[in-house]
């Protein structure tokens, strides 16, 4: 095994020209664990911690470039504004110690169904950035996950930030797992409110072979709040409208029965999440919005 | 491949690394400096929680090559690095990186011993790592921030309770000495 130490990102796109087989290497999480346990033995390690850049963001007008090894402690603790749903989610992720190393970059390059960043990233919206020496691209979300740990990230490619929707409404995220810590999610669900398009977002992990959107219980959602006027009225979601919502996000999962449960409960653990989250989003967007008119 | 960084302190090469060994299996194996724990070797409990250029961090899952010229702090420093911390000099006592050994403890340790916070022992030197960072960052913390910051250390006594207690007992003291 070789250890690769590229000290600037540039040299980090040759050396992943020349091995393309080179294993990136941040926080990690994923990756030490796998070599621990001799579940992998690539021919080059490569470390990613020497180049800051990775571990800087910017906010912009409209999105939030956060570098590939930005660590979740950081999201936490500095961009809970602007990515209320990432935020959250990376509270969930393992401990305190690894948050403090891990960052998105390496969910999105093991790509498990389980990464925790996941549902929030597809529920707010992003673009993964990616980079070879042929140049530099931007991923949708939605085009990134292509099967069980697989991506769309071609083999001389290194994800180098990920841009990130900045919240224009309330965002919300919920895993389910045996306790706070330390869990890989049974299932999780991510969803973010979009006021200014009239819009609904999903995501749901750990409940299909890959992360996915809700696609259908969104459109039957914008289509619901669109006919009652709900965002004008900030009316109650009804019950009978949540439970179908529910039951809509439900359906678009393709779960499996395994060690962390079966597929017949993250179904419904997905459906309960659906209905809660869109409850607590709700809720807050009605919050916000008498705030706004009672200051008019 | 050679490994040089700092060690509670001192300054420490390692040779003949190899390039996917845990910076864990270098201190235990390498450096003899056997408090940070090999127990679950996937992050999980928290047994190997050193202070990597600060920031506690499971030292199983950091690759070797990755503290090329960084600073570590392990549960062997923690007394030093406590001392330095509130202006005192460190000791000049004990060889190499095994200092601790005779010496003062950190307050932290203190509190672990008289809350009665240790049992079997194998997960106090992750605990200890990871408390002493809290108090430094929130000298005040409520139940919900200590059970926070120790939710990636894991006790299979299940001694969480004296665990908690030792930890408000440092807190308390602290506050009483600041």
């Amino acid at each position: 095994m070789d250890f690769l130490r590229p000290a600037s990102w540039e040299e980090a796109l040759a050396a992943k020209a020349e091995h393309p087989a080179a294993v990136p290497i941040a926080g990690g999480t994923d990756v030490m664990v796998e070599i621990n346990f001799d579940h992998r033995r690539p021919e080059h390690l490569m470390d990613l911690n020497r180049i800051g850049d990775l571990e800087e963001w910017e906010v912009g007008e409209d999105s939030v470039r956060l570098g590939a090894s930005v660590p979740y402690s950081r999201i936490m603790e500095h961009l809970r504004t602007e990515l209320p749903g990432l935020a959250l989610a990376a509270h969930t992720v393992a401990s305190p110690q690894i948050r403090n190393r891990g960052g998105v970059g390496g969910n999105l390059g093991t790509s498990s169904p389980a990464g925790d960043a996941h549902p929030a990233l597809l529920a707010a919206g992003a673009e993964v950035e990616a980079e070879s020496v042929r140049g530099s691209r931007r991923i949708p979300i939605d085009a990134f996950y292509t099967g069980v740990k697989r991506n769309a990230l071609a083999p001389d490619e290194l994800i180098r930030a990920v841009h990130i929707e900045k919240a224009g409404g309330p965002q919300q995220y919920s895993k389910v797992g045996t306790r706070n810590a330390m869990v890989i999610a049974v299932c999780a669900f991510g969803l973010a409110l979009h006021p200014e398009t009239r819009t609904v977002r999903t995501g749901i992990g750990s409940a299909a072979p890959t992360p996915v959107r809700a696609r259908t219980a969104e459109e039957f959602l914008e289509a619901a709040l669109e006919e009652g006027g709900f965002w004008d009225n900030g009316k109650i979601i009804t019950p009978s409208l949540a439970g179908r919502f529910a039951d809509l996000c439900a359906a678009a999962c393709s779960p499996i029965d395994d060690v962390r449960g079966t597929a017949g409960y993250r179904r419904h653990a997905v459906g309960v999440m659906a209905r809660r989250t869109l409850t607590w989003t709700w809720e807050s967007y009605r919050g916000a919005r008498r705030t706004t008119e009672g200051a008019a | 491949m050679r490994i040089d960084f700092t060690v509670n302190g001192r300054p420490q090469e390692a040779d003949d690394v190899w390039e996917g060994e845990s910076l864990l299996y270098v201190l235990r194996e390498r450096l003899g400096l056997p408090g940070s724990k090999n127990a679950c070797e996937q992050g999980e409990c928290g047994s190997c929680t050193v202070r990597l250029d600060g920031v506690p961090v499971c030292a199983c899952l950091v690759a070797a090559g990755q503290v090329q010229g960084r600073d570590v702090v392990t549960v062997e420093g923690l007394a030093d690095f406590a001392r330095q911390r509130s202006g005192g000099s460190p000791e000049v006592t004990g060889t190499g990186s095994r200092t601790g050994e005779g010496g003062a403890l950190a307050p932290i340790q203190q509190a672990f011993l008289d809350a009665g916070a240790v049992q079997c022992g194998f997960c106090t030197p992750g605990l200890l790592v990871a408390a002493d960072e809290m108090l430094e960052r929130n000298p005040d913390p409520t139940d919900a921030d200590i059970r926070e910051a120790l939710s990636g250390n894991l006790c299979r006594c299940t001694g969480y309770e004296k665990i908690m207690d030792a930890v408000r007992l440092a807190a308390a003291r602290q506050s009483e000495e600041g």
